[in-house]
């Protein structure tokens, strides 16, 4: 049941990435092209509320409501970063998607993503088992 | 009542986008010390699934298992925005956009994507297969390969101040304008 907020917050999420197009194909395409701002500016408002959130909950040691401490471990660098950004990159101009708008697509109507979403699990699951031989 | 639908059916603009999915960010946090991020959920669902001898995909999946609700949730919004309260116009994306993609035989005026392109009759098609197929399994590959996707290193990478997410996003835009400027106008001329 602690699991339940969760689901609303995705549904939340989700509605937020859909009606802000953020989920279009169209507004991929668009902002791949630099022909519109709807993207950039969704991007350039949602990073400064998140670095302002993320700054208040360190400086002023917001616990959760559980009253626990909030950590966020850093992210190690590796190659992959650049490698795996580069074909997420071609992945995401080709079907107009990241992982969180696949999701949204599929509720949008578009049962036909269900492939698409079934293709990147495959390649979540190839990654994993080539993860020893790929350059880090 | 009819006001209200039609302003529910109305799509956001960025200014009301964007600061919301920014909140996002401490909402996980104060819930549960949850950092935002969707393409784990990929990972999880293969080692939930499929873990098959992978020592990466061998670890106690369910301890995540927010994050499986999450991206149920985020297709219930889907539904609610995407398909009850849908737009009935077409997205409106810069004219010369539509101009683009029009000489590139793209239908501007179906939704949130092109359905002449996403349809289960074009699954089997050379193109269809590029753009859902190819395409999908280089979103998995690629996200799980940098550690996130836009969510993860994209927003709340960034909003972190952590380098790495930055280098993360411009591979992401890199690959994205390679592959629309000179990858996709071949693959939508099969």
């Amino acid at each position: 049941m602690r699991n339940i907020k969760y689901l609303v917050f995705g549904t939340l999420f989700g509605i937020i990435l859909t009606k802000s197009e953020a989920i279009s194909w169209f507004r991929i395409q668009e902002m791949f092209h630099f022909q519109g701002f709807q993207m950039y500016g969704i991007f350039m408002t949602a990073i400064p509320v998140g670095i302002i959130s993320v700054l208040l909950i360190k400086k002023l040691h917001v616990p959760t409501i559980h009253g626990e401490a909030i950590c966020i471990p850093a992210k190690k660098f590796h190659k992959g970063y650049i490698i795996g950004g580069f074909i997420f990159g071609l992945g995401w101009a080709l079907t107009g998607a990241c992982p969180g708008p696949l999701f949204a697509q599929i509720g949008s109507g578009f049962s036909v993503i269900i492939v698409t979403l079934l293709s990147a699990l495959a390649g979540t699951w190839v990654y994993s088992a080539l993860r020893d031989k790929l350059p880090h | 009542m009819v006001l209200l639908i039609e302003f529910l059916r109305k799509p956001w603009p960025w200014y009301i986008g964007g600061p919301l999915i920014g909140l996002t960010v401490p909402a996980l946090l104060v819930a549960g010390n949850k950092r935002l991020g969707v393409s784990s959920s990929l990972k999880h669902i293969c080692a939930a699934c499929v873990p098959a001898n992978i020592n990466f995909l061998h670890y106690d999946w369910k301890k995540e298992s927010w994050n499986l609700f999450f991206v149920a949730g985020i297709l219930i919004g889907g539904i609610i925005a995407g398909d009850v309260f849908a737009n009935p116009l077409p997205v409106d994306i810069s004219s010369n956009t539509v101009y683009l993609l029009h000489q590139m035989g793209v239908n501007t005026k179906s939704g949130l994507l092109p359905d002449n392109l996403f349809n289960w009759h074009a699954v089997l098609s050379l193109k269809g297969i590029i753009l859902m197929i190819v395409g999908g399994f280089m979103v998995g590959f690629g996200t799980r390969y940098a550690g996130g996707c836009t969510s993860g290193h994209g927003i709340m990478g960034l909003s972190n101040l952590q380098w790495p997410s930055l280098v993360a996003v411009i591979s992401f835009f890199a690959g994205g304008i390679i592959c629309s400027y000179f990858i996709l106008p071949y693959v939508l001329k099969l």
